[in-house]
């Protein structure tokens, strides 16, 4: 087995016993890159010497049996809306394009404080507003397993640097289904945690009423190990939470109850899709949990929801980049004219789409009739999940409706490629915690499972997971 | 049915500092109204009795003392600008 090939969990053991160095373990992901970059297109960045350094910082550590934590010498991605120190931190915009993080996010200091090799920066459709990494400035990324699809997104760059080896493990953002979408579309594990588990300081805002950091790796085990090392209270992020973790050992899937909602079955579910997901189900029946239908009766109104309240936030998070305090800058006669010049060529199609969208359904007007009814269906769609929450312990069903789809295929019609999100938005509206995990293939591409859990279970999750990969390994 | 007029899109976008190009107007204003077809299901619903919410971890008025924790880090900060002059920011002029 190739050392890129490892997981979290493999290649910590591996550095602990001497068996490999961390210099050997990233000089492989490093080859990988050189070797398979050029097609796949997952970074934006590559930070070559850096990595080398600290791996070397690293086997110092292992060499006097100090590492700092099980993440200590292993290389890791960052997708580019996360700030790094002294690092070009681009969110895959034009408008960033030699914007130099002066300092780091919550989510690189606990990195970088656990030893992690952090190997670059991934590509994502533009601020993560899009489901395929074709939004980019900086160009699309390939699925490994198809050079002509899409890997999902907007998390797109690191679910295909997992998928490829080209890194151990990755970091994403999800704020509509963008860790969790990737992930399935690229046959790796992809995790949102409850809203507020991990900090948000340092991630560039999308929809901050919704956006959370996770881990995307090459299984459930490793998703824990990451998880376990970003999360937590953050004073600099006002809405993280501070919350116990554990509780997950009295936890089996023998006396589990699964729900599985009618909604995320009905009409514009592929066939193939849906016969892997019963299958998955049916590895849970066996393993002993009890398998009931529920209703979440709110769901099919969760996707306009959606695409009212994140434009809303979009427009107003949008507003910061002006073209004065950093970033691209156009020239204009006068004030307003630099902003509006800066911003007209900063910024690309979809975010300039989000942002006029945002803008009109907030405006007087217009707020009554939009903003503010979603903000109630916001409250069904919670409510919906809290009432099936009282009568399971889980939800499972499909994350995406298809495999994933070929490049240029839903890149001109706005509508249908939001529709591909439809499973995996509600959860962000309610703020709970999800995962995509690796249930098939079907041709060749692979289809994640949708594992959903009420706010603060993650735990649960993550353990859940492991249970399932490891039945689906042994059969 | 939501209409959206070219004239609406020209608006809004000066209200968000946007200037669209000519092509731009024409394909926003159409998706646009798509998706505004589309949202509009919401108003199918009686929603008159249900409590909006803007947030959902249930947190509330999260406040902290007000000091400064960062170090001085201007150099820094100036580096990111794309016009500066003697240590500060440069813009436009503001004032008649």
């Amino acid at each position: 087995m190739k050392l890129n090939e490892l997981t979290i969990k493999e290649a910590s053991e591996k550095l602990k016993s001497g068996e490999i160095t961390s210099q050997e373990l990233t000089q492989a992901c490093l080859d990988e890159i050189e070797h398979k970059d050029k097609d796949i297109h997952a970074f934006l960045l590559v930070l070559k010497d850096e990595a080398i350094k600290s791996a070397k910082e690293s086997d110092e550590r292992y060499r006097n049996n100090q590492p700092l934590s099980q993440i200590d010498g292993i290389p890791v991605a960052i997708k580019d809306n996360m700030c790094m120190l002294d690092t070009k931190t681009t969110a895959g915009s034009k408008i960033l394009e030699n914007f130099v993080a002066p300092y780091d996010a919550t989510v690189i200091s606990k990195l970088k404080s656990a030893g992690a090799v952090i190997i670059g920066k991934t590509n994502l459709d533009e601020f993560a507003m899009g489901s395929s990494t074709e939004n980019s400035a900086y160009g699309v990324t390939r699925n490994p397993h198809d050079l002509d699809r899409v890997p999902g997104g907007s998390s797109g760059g690191s679910a295909a640097a997992v998928a490829a080896n080209m890194c151990i493990a990755a970091l994403g953002s999800d704020t509509g289904g963008s860790i969790r979408q990737p992930a399935s579309f690229c046959g790796i594990t992809g995790f949102k945690p409850t809203y507020g588990a991990v900090s948000r300081y340092g991630l560039m805002a999308m929809a901050s009423s919704l956006d959370q950091i996770g881990p995307m790796t090459k299984t459930a085990e490793d998703a824990e190990i990451l998880f376990d090392l970003i999360k937590g209270y953050d004073e600099k992020d006002s809405t993280s939470l501070s919350f116990q973790t554990g509780g997950a050992q009295d936890l089996e899937s023998r006396n589990l109850k699964i729900g599985i909602p009618r909604e995320y079955f009905a009409e514009g579910l592929d066939s193939e899709v849906k016969k892997v997901i019963e299958a998955a189900i049916g590895k849970f029946k066996a393993m002993g949990a009890e398998i009931i239908d529920i209703e979440l009766p709110n769901a099919k109104y969760a996707l306009s929801c959606y695409y009212i309240i994140v434009p809303v936030e979009v427009a107003s998070n949008m507003g910061r980049y002006d073209g004065i305090k950093y970033g691209f800058s156009a020239e204009g006669d006068n004030l307003l004219e630099k902003y509006i010049n800066s911003r007209s060529e900063g910024l690309g199609a979809e975010v300039k789409r989000r942002i006029i969208l945002g803008t009109y359904t907030s405006s007087a007007g217009y707020i009554d009739q939009y903003y503010n009814q979603a903000q109630k269906v916001r409250a069904l769609v919670k409510q919906d999940f809290e009432e099936a929450f009282s009568k399971v312990d889980l939800i499972l069903g499909p994350v995406m409706p298809t495999t994933a789809f070929k490049i240029g295929e839903k890149s001109d019609d706005p509508l249908k490629m939001y529709l591909s999100d439809i499973y995996t938005i509600s959860v962000n509206l309610a703020g709970l915690p999800a995962m995509s995990v690796p249930a098939g293939n079907i041709d060749g591409l692979p289809v994640g499972l949708h594992l959903i859990g009420p706010q603060l279970s993650d735990s649960k999750i993550l353990k859940i997971a492991q249970e399932f990969e490891n039945n689906v390994l042994s059969s | 049915m939501a209409q959206i007029s070219k004239t609406d899109v020209e608006h809004v976008a000066q209200l968000a500092r946007l200037n669209l190009t000519k092509i731009e107007e024409e394909k926003f204003t159409q998706e646009l109204g798509e998706i505004l077809n589309y949202i509009d299901e919401l108003n199918e619903l009686d929603l008159t009795k249900i409590k909006s919410v803007s947030q959902i971890s249930g947190l509330e008025n999260i406040v902290r003392e007000d000091k400064i924790t960062n170090e001085n880090n201007r150099e820094k900060l100036l580096t990111n600008a794309p016009s500066q002059e003697k240590g500060y920011i440069k813009v436009k002029q503001v004032f008649e």
